[in-house]
């Protein structure tokens, strides 16, 4: 399970205002009947992109200027709600790497941080001139630097904050949690029999 | 200085600190259902790795399974629901796993069933893929939701990698006035800390009101943890934790020594935590949603306030409600009586004593649906169901149901809801314009037969 650090996500942003964008929203409960992943991109924000008939409402990632996009700019509390990892893994899959927002749900960022996905926080401020810059230049290139936690887009740089423990997993490619705990499952195994309660 | 339970229970449990900085946490029990597992299990398939201790995990299936005794029939009539449960079937018995289904009779929301087959226990780490996980908090466990990758971690190792929490204490001094639940008192609380209040916290409920609280009702208190933004709950266990475990089907057998073990993990009455908050019960009245998050609570007395922020306003736009408006008087077109956050015995004792010789309002679709077999058959033995459907309810089968409608259960359109779930997201409840209204069992009731959200005191003449 070696999945090479991530130092930086380069691609181009879309934004998508709003404080507490729910994981129902994100991915709407009808397409968690799934076994597996694969189909989960395209129902990212479905309710909010379509009508009842499948028709396009203008949703920003729907947005011609968007399209293809893959980095979401939003605002606070990001992905509160449920702890379905479907969620991150719709926006995975429709192409996205990173999400900057004020803040994040805590069950969601250690889902985001286990696929690879970076989240980073900024302040109000900062996420409005994000938001500002890329409104007026939709096809530049944004880059997150993931080392020295900056965004820099179409010129300027913006200080934005990714957690120390995240941060460290993704510059040493450990973010998977997997390996490293399968390393130790002889210390474990050894630990289990220290515990006060069994069910055999 | 002194310790809180979650200081002891997590130093239990630590294996070690990994590399990344986070502790490698032993998850002392496990509960798996059909959503957030197959993934997980696919994931070890491809990786060739077996599950390290199966007789710590332990499996149900309650978010798709119809609730309609003849739509339970296999195969089931949506083939993805169907292909959810066969995969469940298969990965529990692949794997030696114990699975809490409806043949055994032991099957329900996961988050009743474990407490009911003993499987929750005091001083234990416990996970699921689910975030409503702390609910097993209630017993003094350190019980939190996780993701599928998560899942897929502690299948294989019995571990995650995981930072630990601040602690604050939540206590709730005083009594509860007559007519005032569980349900209200962890409405208020969210109303009062915010949704996002929690965020990094566990939550250590105490106080009187809690320590009079029914187990039930402590189950309530910490399944709302998460809407409050901790994902950890917990109250400190005491004779009635005991006195609930005693004889359940997975109980200790050497019960002094597990009584031992579950005093020693107890908060020292000169713990350190990271910050108190205080609340009066008697400041509370029976609490019902207006918005679009947990958050957007109020008495029944009050108003829905002023709006404040972006959300307010995206809220009663969704809503269709108003600033100044009260929800005393709003019509309902659906009455759910279920979930793990009231689908236990006792509320649906409290609730069939009010629907007891009452009729559902015309127009409004009423459905109690019981958290788990052990209820359900608990209920039917009192004859709770006979009241329920005389009342003009559909008494149904265990599952979540239309908490989060993944099953056949539904609101369609604009139906307002009157819910004991505990989220009233845009959608929840299966249609994507509908709107849920989260309330206590009893005052569901008082909604299904006025018609309307009203003062359940009032409607059932409670504490004169
Ligand atoms: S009853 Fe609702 S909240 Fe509880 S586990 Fe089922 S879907 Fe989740």
């Amino acid at each position: 399970m070696s999945l090479g650090p991530i130092t930086k996500v380069t691609g181009r942003a879309v934004p998508v205002p709003g404080d507490d964008i729910d994981t129902d929203r994100i991915i709407p409960a009808r397409f968690l009947k799934c076994v597996v992943f694969d189909a989960l991109g395209g129902q990212l924000f479905y309710d909010e992109r379509f009508d009842a008939d499948g028709k396009s409402i203008g949703h920003p990632i729907d947005k011609e200027q968007y399209v293809g996009a893959s980095i979401i700019v939003s605002d606070d509390n990001f992905g509160c709600g449920s702890s379905r990892e479907h969620a991150p893994q719709a926006i995975k899959r429709a192409g996205f790497n990173a999400v900057i927002a004020g803040s994040f749900a805590e069950i969601f960022f250690g889902n985001c941080t286990t696929l690879g996905i970076v989240c980073a926080t900024a302040d109000k401020a900062t996420r409005s001139a994000i938001m500002k810059a890329v409104e007026a230049n939709p096809k530049a290139e944004m880059t997150i630097d993931v080392d020295r936690k900056v965004v820099k887009f179409d010129g300027k740089e913006y200080a934005v904050d990714i957690k120390p423990n995240s941060r460290k997993a993704f510059l040493e490619g450990s973010y998977d949690s997997l390996a490293g705990l399968l390393d130790g499952l002889d210390a474990v195994k050894a630990f289990e029999k220290t515990l006060q309660y069994s069910f055999k | 200085m002194g310790k809180s339970l979650f200081q002891k229970v997590w130093d239990a449990h630590a294996v070690r600190v990994l590399p990344n900085g986070q502790t490698q946490l032993f998850i002392g029990m496990h509960l798996i259902h059909e959503v957030t597992s197959p993934q997980a299990f696919a994931m070890l398939r491809e990786l060739n790795i077996k599950v390290a201790f199966p007789e710590r995990t332990f499996a149900t299936v309650d978010h798709i399974i119809p609730t309609e005794g003849t739509d339970r029939k296999r195969p089931l009539a949506d083939p993805m629901a169907e292909e959810m449960y066969s995969a469940i079937e298969k990965n529990t018995k692949e794997h030696g796993i114990t699975f809490f289904n409806p043949e055994t009779e032991r099957q329900g929301v996961v988050h009743i069933v474990g407490p009911e087959q003993g499987v929750t226990q005091p001083g234990t780490t416990i996970a699921c893929g689910d975030s409503h996980t702390a609910t097993h908090g209630a017993f003094g466990a350190i019980a939190f939701g996780i993701g599928t990758s998560q899942v897929r971690d502690v299948l294989a190792t019995q571990t995650m990698s995981i930072a630990p929490f601040k602690v604050r204490k939540v206590e709730v001094t005083g009594k509860l006035k007559p007519g005032v639940y569980a349900k209200d008192v962890i409405l208020y609380i969210i109303s009062k800390l915010g949704v996002n209040g929690g965020l990094g916290y566990a939550y250590e409920f105490c106080g009187d009101v809690i320590k009079d609280m029914s187990m039930e009702g402590r189950m309530t208190v910490c399944n709302m943890a998460i809407e409050g933004g901790a994902r950890v709950g917990y109250i400190n266990p005491d004779e009635k934790t005991y006195e609930y475990l005693k004889g359940k089907p997975y109980a200790p057998k050497d019960w002094d020594k597990a009584v031992a073990y579950w005093n020693s993990m107890k908060s020292d009455a000169d713990a350190v935590y990271d910050d108190v908050v205080t609340f009066k019960g008697e400041d509370i009245e029976p609490m019902v949603t207006w918005g679009i998050t947990p958050e957007h609570a109020i008495g029944i007395s009050q108003a829905i306030p002023a709006v404040s922020n972006e959300v307010m306003q995206e809220a009663l736009e969704y809503t269709g409600f108003a600033a100044g408006e009260k929800m005393d008087g709003k019509k309902v077109d659906v009455v759910f009586i279920g979930s793990c956050t009231n689908g236990r015995i006792e509320d649906f004792r409290e609730a069939a004593k009010y629907a007891k010789g009452r009729k559902v309002a015309a127009g409004v679709r009423a459905l109690a649906v019981p958290g788990s077999y052990g209820v359900k058959k608990q209920a039917e033995v009192e004859g709770l169901d006979k009241i329920f459907v005389e009342a003009g309810f559909e008494w149904r089968e265990p599952g979540c149901s239309m908490c989060l409608a993944m099953n056949p259960d539904k609101l369609i359109g604009r139906e307002i809801s009157a819910s004991t779930s505990n989220r009233n997201f845009k959608g929840r409840q299966g249609s994507s314009t509908g709107r849920t209204l989260l309330v206590s069992p009893v005052m569901a009731v008082a909604a299904a037969v006025t018609g309307t959200i009203t003062d359940a005191r009032k409607v059932f003449e409670i504490g004169g």
